[in-house]
């Protein structure tokens, strides 16, 4: 699909995705890294032939079923599928299909709220261990100074952004936690439309921002 | 010694093909026998009560015959795809919370997947079951406190010792296949 992903989610992460220990923020951007990564799909789809195995070994705990459990399956299998068979599928667009399904449309449909200086963001629902949140910083443009207490991750969906001498574009995840200061800064040409996840607020340097931060929910 | 090893795994992957193909009740009895304990035991271990985990194998049981079309044996074995449903349930029942999937890659009809890369997949998974047999007990408890217990991705080592990249690479070349024929 896209052949040009340069920075990928680490193995813990992955493996922690696979393994079901992450919290609701972060297995959204994994799951929208992976729709645009088949390298990373294949190391998930390697994670999970692991917990598979743990599943079905010689030597794995077994839990006897009822008796009557196979009977009461295949009465709930006569009653049909509750879950659609297929999902709703997305228009391809900027945002993939997990994005979609939690924006509730593509771009047009981000509720966008400006948060100074033409930068802008949308929180995302989800669980309240970690946020999510898509930015919106104008080409050229920096995102404020800060650092991290947690770990962030940030993924590009439009146009990239530098730092610290690296480009970041679609597709590509940056991974910091609390020993990075970063000021990551827009690349010219197009406005950066990222994913950002984390599970600690945000402690931005400069005064200002600082004091918004309680009202932002950054 | 592969292909005596692989016969297992290759069995379960015709099962649900006969789930798909003609709704087979004998070939899911036998699927459930195996499987559904193991389910279940899995689910204890996460923290579900008995009952719970009862009530949930059923359900995860009843997702794969529902499932069945949606089954790729050539990115995966049916344990790794049972236990990817036991693990979205566990998330969804346990920890009340959404578990975003990525995008699908749905065969086309025209893009079954290739036999060969079928068998090798379901061998190298079967090669990753000796040698998890054949880890450290402590290393494998590791592992196993990973997945079924509730690590966080930074106590996790992903340095598993196993032979993970040659699936890695194996399933790689199977999505390489299934993009070019949905070309």
């Amino acid at each position: 699909m896209t052949a040009t992903i340069n920075h990928h989610p680490s193995d813990e992460v992955l493996l922690s995705y696979s393994a079901g220990g992450l919290a609701e923020a972060f297995n959204l951007m994994i799951a929208t890294h992976v729709s645009l990564c088949d390298e990373c799909r294949a190391r998930v789809d390697a994670f999970d032939t692991l917990g598979g195995v743990l599943l079905d070994n010689g030597d794995v705990e077994t839990a006897d079923v009822g008796a009557d459990a196979l009977a009461k399956t295949l009465a709930m299998i006569k009653d049909g599928d509750p879950t659609p068979s297929m999902r709703k599928k997305s228009i391809p667009g900027v945002l993939p299909q997990p994005l979609q399904d939690y924006v509730g449309g593509d771009l047009e449909a981000i509720k966008w709220r400006s948060v100074g200086m033409g930068v802008k963001q949308a929180i995302l629902p989800t669980s309240k261990e970690a946020s999510a949140r898509l930015l919106y910083i104008p080409a050229g443009a920096a995102m404020p100074d800060h650092g991290h207490r947690g770990l962030e991750m940030t993924m590009v969906l439009q146009g990239a952004f530098l730092d610290d001498g690296e480009r970041f574009g679609r597709g590509d995840v940056e991974t910091a936690d609390c020993e990075l200061e970063h000021t990551p800064i827009a690349d010219f040409g197009e406005d950066c439309i990222c994913l950002a996840v984390t599970d600690a607020p945000l402690k931005f340097n400069s005064l200002i921002p600082r004091l918004a931060q309680p009202f932002l929910r950054i | 010694m592969t292909t005596t090893t692989s016969s297992s795994s290759m069995e379960w992957a015709e099962h649900v093909e006969r789930i798909r193909d003609c709704k087979d009740q004998q070939a899911f009895a036998e699927l459930f026998g195996h499987f559904a304990p193991r389910v279940k035991a899995f689910l204890i271990k996460s923290g579900a009560d008995a009952s719970l985990a009862e009530e949930c194998a059923q359900e995860v049981m009843a997702t794969l015959w529902h499932k069945a079309h949606l089954f790729d044996p050539s990115r995966a074995s049916v344990a790794t795809w049972v236990f990817t449903i036991a693990r979205n349930r566990r998330i969804d029942v346990l920890r009340k919370q959404r578990r975003p999937d990525p995008e699908d890659l749905p065969w086309g009809p025209e893009a079954d997947p290739d036999q060969e890369d079928v068998l090798t997949l379901q061998q190298e998974s079967q090669q990753l079951r000796e040698a998890l047999s054949q880890l450290p007990v402590a290393q494998k408890e590791l592992i196993e406190k990973a997945y079924f217990g509730d690590l966080t991705h930074s106590e996790i080592a992903s340095q598993t010792g196993l032979p993970l990249g040659t699936i890695k690479s194996r399933i790689r070349l199977a999505l390489e296949r299934l993009r070019h024929a949905m070309k």
